[in-house]
């Protein structure tokens, strides 16, 4: 008996802590709920799986610091059941507005109604729900992969302006079926059409890794005669590439060029090494963004239903230029 | 026609077609050419390719021969690979052989601690193989995240990178670490009664016990054996590519190594195992891996070609499925 009441009191103390942490947010005076007017904003987060989410995750905190929002932060650690959770405690302790980054698709219709129905709007961040109710949020605000895919095709256009050589590219793409993967592939491949003398000469999914990229990439050096371009789906596999074309003894970025996207901090320092040729943005760094949102939403204002994150392209010039404040 | 009933002929006969298949899309496939002083080509790719897969295969095939599975592999490697990455990121010198080396050591005796684990939930504690190490396939994922900081660990260190991706005598270090490997398991169950023991063990735990076999302690050792295997299978992975990305490292690889295991005769009831077969398997499965993007198949299909060249291999390796379909109806029982 006494073990179990000792188990209880260690658990609940646990469940007690769990709690306060889990509202105390990050400037800790969680009691006020609002009540001096800041706006209290409601996020839950997907989890902390790689380096792009936590610098995400990071983006939110310190923007909303700045921007005098009142920010109670819960993370989902990857599972749909902790963040429907999360929102209806948002809804009970009345924050101003939600905003959640979905770790799926589908299956948030009910959450979301008890939202609307408690009047609290709701804003997705970074990844979208496949909900037919547009109106159970206000809007989504995320990068759109296929512009990306477009922006790489298009600089390509641009460096090869004037030649008539044919240029030969070999694509190295992301996991199968995912959407960064298909609509960076489409948005590329829709530039470079209108143009014949571009011809993807092998394309094979490199899975998002490093080491795939580079087994992939030492393949292709072997059964293509002749590279002048590789466009690879995220940075990483670009920096796998890297290694197999050096193995090759070729210069990456001269011998063949080099397109990435996502711009994470190794591919910004072989962006300014001269590796990689031309690097599309990806940004996560949507947290003021969001705030500016969260603040017309509460204000009442209209907002559109898709609001694209800001994202920029890097050449190897302004990847020095930014390297050293390059936080993820 | 004898060496047609060898067990090995049919993986043997794949392996053939597949890389005599790569001829025809390019046409440089079997040039080796000496580069930088090393050796160069597909081949060598495909060798290079194929030792961390070996590495973890025959760890595999002496736990399965004693009736066991090793489901952990995968995350062992990402453990390993993590922990060594990490030790060199904190080293003043990256450049310090000492100090690679004993990162290294640190990653092995890791894994060395995760096969105790294993081995005694499976021989102690006596839970299933499948669900004991089910337990350290799942939560040793999270630690290698743990380690990692859930980041990708870059290091940039020349000797580390030697275990992956060096050479010596225009070898690759990898392959030659591989054949170490494969050299020391085949010494100690060929030439010493070790290998008998483990058959036995795996034909019947009982009455091996009651032969005065100690089951116990031998199938701990084959699971610490199978996590050190991994372990510096791990090694390789991050080696190559001079990080370690604890999501990415190990991912799936023990269903490769449990295919590996059975392109090589090793049955997964236990008992009987070949080495040299799970050696020709890994070779094979990546010689598949480097023949789909070799030839070109899309990405769509990709997995689709290797379920049909697998079907096709497991089937001719049938001797049931060969004596219906080639009409050879004697000899059914001989091979099979």
């Amino acid at each position: 008996m006494v073990s179990k009441r000792w188990t209880a009191a260690v658990l609940s103390g646990l469940l007690i802590t769990a709690t306060l942490s889990g509202c105390g947010g990050d400037d800790g005076d969680s009691g006020s709920g609002g009540g001096d007017g800041k706006l209290v904003l409601g996020f839950s987060q997907v989890g902390a799986e790689s380096g792009w989410r936590t610098a995400n995750t990071k983006s939110i905190q310190e923007s909303a610091a700045s921007a005098g929002v009142e920010l109670k932060f819960s993370d989902a650690q990857g599972k749909q059941e902790n963040q429907i959770k999360a929102i209806r405690n948002f809804i009970t302790q009345r924050v101003d507005v939600i905003a959640f980054s979905p770790v799926v698709e589908s299956g948030w219709d009910t959450v979301l109604k008890e939202a609307k129905d408690a009047n609290i709007p709701v804003i997705l961040t970074d990844r979208a729900v496949d909900s037919q109710d547009t109106s159970l949020y206000k809007t989504f605000i995320g990068s759109d992969f296929v512009l990306e895919g477009k922006k790489a095709g298009e600089w390509l256009v641009k460096d090869y302006e004037g030649k008539t050589d044919p240029v030969n590219i070999v694509e190295l793409q992301g996991t199968p079926g995912a959407a960064p993967a298909n609509d960076r592939k489409a948005g590329f491949a829709d530039v470079i059409k209108a143009d014949p003398k571009f011809k993807v000469v092998a394309s094979q999914t490199g899975q998002f890794t490093r080491t795939d990229g580079k087994q992939v990439m030492e393949t292709f050096l072997k059964a293509q005669p002749k590279i002048d371009v590789l466009y690879a789906h995220n940075d990483d596999m670009g920096l796998g590439a890297i290694e197999a074309i050096e193995a090759a003894g070729k210069k990456p970025g001269t011998d063949i060029k080099i397109i990435t996207v996502d711009a994470v901090k190794d591919g910004m320092t072989a962006l300014s090494e001269g590796k990689i040729n031309y690097i599309v943005e990806c940004s996560p760094l949507l947290g003021p963004q969001l705030m500016d949102l969260a603040k017309k939403v509460k204000a009442g204002e209209t907002v559109p239903q898709r609001v694209l994150t800001e994202e920029t392209t890097f050449t190897p010039e302004q990847a020095k230029a930014v390297l050293a404040e390059r936080k993820y | 026609m004898n060496f047609v009933r060898h067990r090995l002929f049919w993986p043997a006969a794949i392996l053939v077609a597949l890389l005599a298949s790569n001829i025809f899309f390019s046409s440089g496939f079997f040039s080796i050419t000496v580069h930088d002083g090393h050796l160069y080509g597909s081949i060598i790719d495909i060798l290079r390719r194929s030792a961390p897969l070996i590495l973890v295969g025959i760890g595999m095939t002496l736990v399965i021969a004693t009736g066991g599975i090793d489901l952990s592999v995968g995350s062992v490697m990402a453990i390993s690979g993590a922990l060594a990455c990490l030790l060199i990121g904190d080293l003043d010198n990256q450049n310090s052989v000492i100090g690679v080396l004993l990162a290294c050591a640190a990653g092995i005796v890791l894994s060395l601690v995760l096969g105790i684990w294993n081995g005694t939930l499976v021989a102690s504690i006596g839970i299933q193989p499948i669900i004991a190490t089910l337990i350290l396939m799942v939560a040793g994922r999270g630690i290698a995240q743990l380690i990692t900081d859930g980041q990708i660990l870059n290091v940039t260190s020349a000797p580390y990178k030697v275990i992956g991706a060096g050479y010596t005598i225009a070898l690759p270090v990898s392959v030659l670490i591989a054949a170490g490997m494969v050299a020391i398991a085949v010494v100690l169950t060929r030439r010493t009664a070790l290998g008998l023991l483990i058959e036995a063990v795996g034909g019947s735990p009982t009455a091996s016990r009651l032969a005065g076999i100690q089951a116990r302690r031998l199938t701990i050792m084959v699971y610490v054996f199978s996590a050190i295997c991994a372990g510096i299978a791990g090694l390789i992975y991050s080696s190559n590519v001079s990080s370690a990305d604890s999501n990415a490292a190990g991912n799936l690889i023990e269903l490769d190594a449990i295919l590996a295991v059975v392109i090589g005769g090793t049955r997964l009831t236990g008992g009987r195992f070949s080495l040299a077969g799970t050696v020709l398997g890994a070779v094979l499965i990546e010689t598949l891996n480097v023949t789909t993007v070799s030839i070109g198949i899309p990405v769509e299909t990709t997995l689709l070609f290797k379920a049909i060249v697998v079907i096709v291999l497991c089937l001719v390796q049938s001797a049931a499925f060969r004596a219906k379909v080639l009409r050879r109806p004697s000899r059914v029982g001989a091979s099979a």
